[in-house]
């Protein structure tokens, strides 16, 4: 495709956990572990008024859903102040730190004084109703491969509830990462390609790891793009979580993006207009469906359900895919009615019959809705208020289609498409939080940060390179599985670099293929292993054997998983005496030759994952010269 | 002390004023190295440093910039004014109960300016019923404002000023009054008005929010939407506070105003009955009724009473401390004072001397505990024995709040020591009990 026609510009947000020992507003830790009191309460949120009387389009959307929001507090890691029952406490000085630290590699340009400011969002994910973010630099770049990026702005801000469970009566969210800190670096919106996207999300992600101060691991990163062609609206893809998906998610916008265009100088070519659209009326048509062989439509009708059809004149043919797969107008209209109104989602007559709607059902639809040869319609079937109001969000899209292609919140797939989450939330509704006095960045605050810079990843990978006599690749396998952390950690408790390195990349990787969930393995549970067989517990060989089966069995302890295994290291005594018997053995069979051969093939045959290779060598040789001497 | 303009002193007030700035403008501020920062010139925290000001750039993000040597500020024109459209207020039904709500400070429901940050509290009606539509569904509410006060700054005159403002309303026959009210010290003017409108036939329903209205997670508009509905239908005629039961929203407690006091800082659960249980809970809007024992609405027991004397102190005793306290109280005229003791009511025994007196000279002394949970009682011990001799008055079960805002309001009635003694222990609005049931404090929820 070719992104410089359509006009394709694209600006990036990355998200990132701090891992700083407090949180940003409370002294709890930010390692949730699960372990304290869990109580759960109840809330409603409702959007404050603006001084101007206006609704925002993003909070109308959450208001009309009226929800009841359950919260879960896990004592262990959150206090009053998560609950919104206590105010926050003053701006963590560690995370504006790792920030200001960022902005320096960045060459971004703090401000003087920090303002924390409220931004309102009430799908419930802060119990606040808003969430506290405060910019700490502005300007900056980074360059990728010769052309600049500019930086915007460089924010902190406090991590929103984890989601638990979602139905159109309620939300259910977890606490616990409520308040963590979260850097977030915002690009321009220059970025023209897919590969250029991604390349730059990668060079900020490095330039984050660089601080050797932020989380990682499932959740501790999120992506936001904003995309837009040449003549449509922002969209902007909330929560992409790899860096594989970029390229995929911006290359099926643009194409999304297209199509819509398309349709809209169609619509116009043929004439439709918005009031068209609106003038149209829901049209109960259960009746026609009274004994219908579709599975869905009969449920939802024995439940007490209704079925609507919705006319859209002049959409004949529009509704599906003209020319991309998987790109079609339906697709939107049915998660504006999910989105919307509740629903399971619609059918339109593009795509009927099908379903087990028959051609006889469309054509009772079609004359009850006096339709004509070049306008569509819409089915839904569910409760009755929600189809209403589902059918209202579709009129309300279709109308749109005709004008613009509008701008939108919507989420990432894992398959690289994207879905309609809500409107875009207007200018934003941002108020200071008079709570929190400024915190001033003092001259020598920056002096002391500029002095303390941390070396670049690069400058830092062939540092360490040299230092443990491994290859530049393998250290940049490890900063890329991000596990340089793990392997310094496991070389300072006396680990060999080599075996680490390639553990933590080769081994994991292998495990992976094979099917085993080993990034699910909490680290602490690896280094503990690794403890024991520094301290001659097991052997190293059965790193891989003992990691699958954490795997498998996330509740087991190590000591439990040796056990299972059989992999503790048999005592001393019993290691000599086995030796000795051996060696009589072996020098009995081939009394002229060095036994140290056999020896150690018949031990490691014995012993392979309980006694280290190495110590059970030292062993033979010891062993050997003691029975020589005597 | 320096005059302050929107929160700015000295120089940099000097040079906003130069530059003919007004907040909301929208200027350009060049620092010496050409760095330049575009924005809306914003007021400043009244206690922040000087030296700085404060702009709101174009992303809706506050920044703080140091007006140092060199850096230049220009006024680049007025910042937007965008049109005032409010929403239409819902329409009253004169057929629902007339309900009057009734402000004395704090701001139960506001709205925000999110260009400048400033809060602006509904101060009519019509603005109430915009921003809690769902009173307008359950009472015809008439909206006023009486005073505009910290609680902390209240004082016995206003909670006089309240009660004259009810017993209008009473009288002029509405069904039920709330009164919006600052957390701080909503307990002490609920037990004020407990005694000054003793019988109420309506239910007087004070209210406040522990999380401030400006935020969507405010406690206010629930809080409120409870009142409203308590004052409208209640069964009862009792003055009562109506707040948060616990963390969660859908639970409202109805405190009776002599047995509840705030017991903690910020949680909205903050109020709690003592020694009692509330008379009422508000479950997901439904009344579930708690006590049989209230006033009935409708009653015909109102005794309309005002007056409080400011002759009256509450003294919290610790180890060590002094009996001159007492004798300061003295020389300064009162003609009471509540002591809050330990345990089952006591003080050291080097107070007894001090106690009698001020007993001697007609002084009321009234002994609660500072236990806050239980009852006194001064026969179980040598020393609780000896303070009671010299003429120390057990108040029985009563909270040290409501000991000492009773004893205002009979001081205003009678100054003869044996009268005080009387009247303090007669029960007057649910103020004493006689029995005291086991675990009233709450066991953990889940
Ligand atoms: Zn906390």
């Amino acid at each position: 495709m070719n992104y410089e026609e359509l006009g394709l510009r694209v600006g990036i947000e990355i998200h990132r956990q701090l891992d700083t020992e407090r949180k940003l507003f409370c002294n709890c830790k930010t390692t949730p572990s699960g372990g304290g009191r869990i109580i759960e309460f109840t809330r409603w949120l409702r959007e404050t008024q603006s001084e101007l009387g206006e609704i925002d389009p993003a909070a109308r959307f959450e208001m009309k859903k009226m929800r009841r929001i359950i919260y879960r507090a896990d004592t262990e890691c959150t206090c009053l102040v998560e609950m919104d029952e206590e105010p926050p406490h003053m701006l963590n000085e560690e995370a504006v730190r790792i920030a200001l630290t960022v902005a320096k590699l960045l060459g971004a340009r703090p401000v003087d004084e920090i303002h924390v400011m409220r931004k309102i969002v009430i799908d419930g994910s802060n119990t606040t109703g808003f969430q506290r973010t405060c910019i700490v630099a502005t300007g900056g770049r980074i360059v990728i491969d010769g052309f600049e990026v500019p930086i915007q702005t460089i924010t902190l801000e406090e991590d929103a509830a984890r989601i638990v469970e979602s139905t159109p009566t309620h939300v259910i969210y977890d606490l616990s990462r409520l308040g963590i800190p979260l850097i977030e670096v915002s690009t321009a919106p220059v970025i023209t390609s897919p590969e250029q996207a991604v390349k730059t999300a990668y060079a900020l992600g490095k330039i984050l790891r660089a601080t050797r101060r932020v989380k990682r691991g499932i959740g501790t990163i999120r992506q936001d793009l904003n995309i837009s062609i040449r003549g449509t609206g922002i969209i902007e893809v909330k929560g992409v979580q790899e860096l594989d998906l970029i390229p995929k998610i911006i290359d099926y916008e643009a194409r999304r993006l297209r199509h819509l265009l398309g349709l809209m100088e169609e619509l116009k070519k043929r004439g439709i207009t918005p009031e068209n659209i609106q003038a149209e009326r829901p049209v109960d048509v259960t009746d026609i469906f009274a004994s219908t062989t579709s599975r869905v439509v009969s449920r939802k009708i024995s439940e007490g359900g209704r079925v609507y059809a919705l006319r859209l004149p002049g959409f004949c043919g529009l509704l599906r895919s003209i020319d991309d797969e998987g790109v079609r107008l339906g697709k939107d209209l049915s998660e504006y009615a999910k989105a919307w109104g509740g629903v399971e989602g619609i059918f339109h007559s593009d795509e009927l019959p099908a379903y087990g709607i028959t051609q006889k059902e469309v054509e009772a639809v079609a004359s009850r809705l006096n339709l004509k040869p070049i306008d569509a319609f819409v089915l839904v079937a569910d409760r009755e208020r929600e189809v209403l109001e589902a059918l209202d969000a579709v009129k309300n899209r279709a109308a749109e289609a005709i004008t613009t292609v509008p701008g939108e919140t919507r989420g990432p797939r894992p398959d690289g498409t994207t879905f309609y989450m809500r409107p875009r939330p207007g200018s934003a509704r941002m108020y200071p939080e008079t709570d929190i006095p400024p915190l001033i960045i003092t001259q020598s605050l920056l002096e002391e940060i500029a002095s303390n810079l941390p070396p670049t990843l690069d400058e830092l990978a062939s540092s360490l390179s040299k230092k443990h006599g491994l290859s530049s690749q393998l250290i940049w396998e490890l900063i890329d599985s991000e596990r340089l952390e793990e392997f310094e950690e496991l070389v300072g408790i006396g680990i060999q670099p080599g075996f680490a390195a390639s553990f933590l990349t080769e081994g994991y990787k292998e495990l992976r293929r094979e099917g085993y969930p080993v990034d699910e393995v909490e680290f602490s549970k690896v280094k503990e292993y690794f403890e024991l067989v520094v301290r001659g517990v097991t052997a190293k060989e059965s790193a891989k054997q003992v990691l699958s089966y954490l795997s498998r069995n996330p509740s087991s302890s190590v000591g439990e998983a040796l056990d299972k295994l059989g992999l503790r290291a048999p005592p001393l005594e019993e290691v000599v005496e086995q030796i000795d018997r051996l060696i009589a053995e072996i020098t009995s069979e081939q009394p002229h030759s060095d036994p140290t051969g056999p020896l150690m093939g018949r031990l490691m045959k014995i012993y392979r994952g309980r006694i280290d290779g190495a110590f059970l060598s030292e062993l033979v040789k010891k062993r050997l010269s003691a029975l020589r001497n005597r | 002390m320096v005059e302050s303009w929107q929160g700015y002193r000295g120089r940099v007030r000097e040079i906003l004023l130069a530059a003919g700035l007004d907040i909301g403008d929208e200027v350009e501020v060049v620092k010496p190295d050409g760095e330049v920062y575009r924005g809306y010139l914003m007021s400043r925290y009244e206690h922040a440093e000087d030296g700085y000001i404060v702009i709101k750039l174009r992303n809706g993000y506050n920044i703080g910039i140091a007006i140092t040597e060199g850096v230049v500020i220009r006024r680049v024109g007025p910042g937007p004014k965008p049109a005032f459209k409010r929403p239409e207020p819902p329409k009253l039904d004169p057929n629902l109960p007339h309900v009057s709500i009734i402000s004395t400070g704090g701001t139960i429901a506001s709205r925000v300016d999110y260009r400048t940050g400033a809060v602006k509290p509904a101060l009519t009606s019509e603005d109430l019923i915009t921003l809690v539509p769902e009173i307008a569904e359950k009472a015809y509410v008439e909206a006023e404002i009486l005073l505009s006060k910290f609680s902390e700054n209240m004082t016995p005159s206003d909670w006089d000023k309240i009660a004259q403002k009810i017993d209008e309303k009473i009288r002029s026959g509405y069904s039920g009054v709330v009164i919006s009210h600052g957390t701080d010290t909503m307990h002490y003017t609920a037990a004020a008005l407990s005694f000054a409108l003793a019988g109420t036939p309506i239910p007087v329903v004070l209210v406040g929010a522990q999380r401030s209205s400006d935020r969507p997670s405010s406690d206010a508009a629930t809080n409120l939407i409870a009142a409203v509905q308590i004052a409208a239908y209640a069964p009862f005629g009792e003055v009562v506070v109506a707040m948060h039961d616990w963390h969660s929203d859908n639970v409202i407690a109805i405190h009776r105003g002599t047995r509840v006091v705030k017991m903690h800082t910020s949680s909205r659960d903050a109020f709690r009955s003592v020694n009692a249980e509330p008379i009422a809970y508000l479950r997901n809007n439904e009344l579930v009724l708690n006590d049989e024992h209230y006033n009935k609405r409708g009653s015909n027991s109102y005794d309309y009473r005002p007056g409080f004397s400011d002759e009256a102190a509450l003294v919290k005793f610790y180890p060590s401390l002094s009996p001159a306290i007492i004798e300061y109280f003295l020389e300064r005229g009162f003609r009471g004072i509540i002591l809050e003791g330990t345990g089952l009511g006591h003080v050291a025994s080097n107070w007894i001397p001090t106690l009698r007196k001020a007993i001697e000279m007609g002084v009321f002394i009234g002994m609660t505990s500072q236990c806050r949970f239980g009852r006194v009682n001064m026969y179980v011990y040598d020393n609780g024995r000896d303070i009671k001799r010299v003429g120390v008055t057990p108040l029985e079960d009563m909270l040290s709040e409501t000991a000492l805002v009773k004893l205002m309001w009979v001081l205003a009635r009678t100054r003869e020591l044996e009268d005080v003694r009387r009247m303090m222990l007669t029960p007057i609005a649910g103020e004493l009990g006689y029995r005291t049931l086991p675990s009233s404090m709450r066991p953990e929820q889940t």
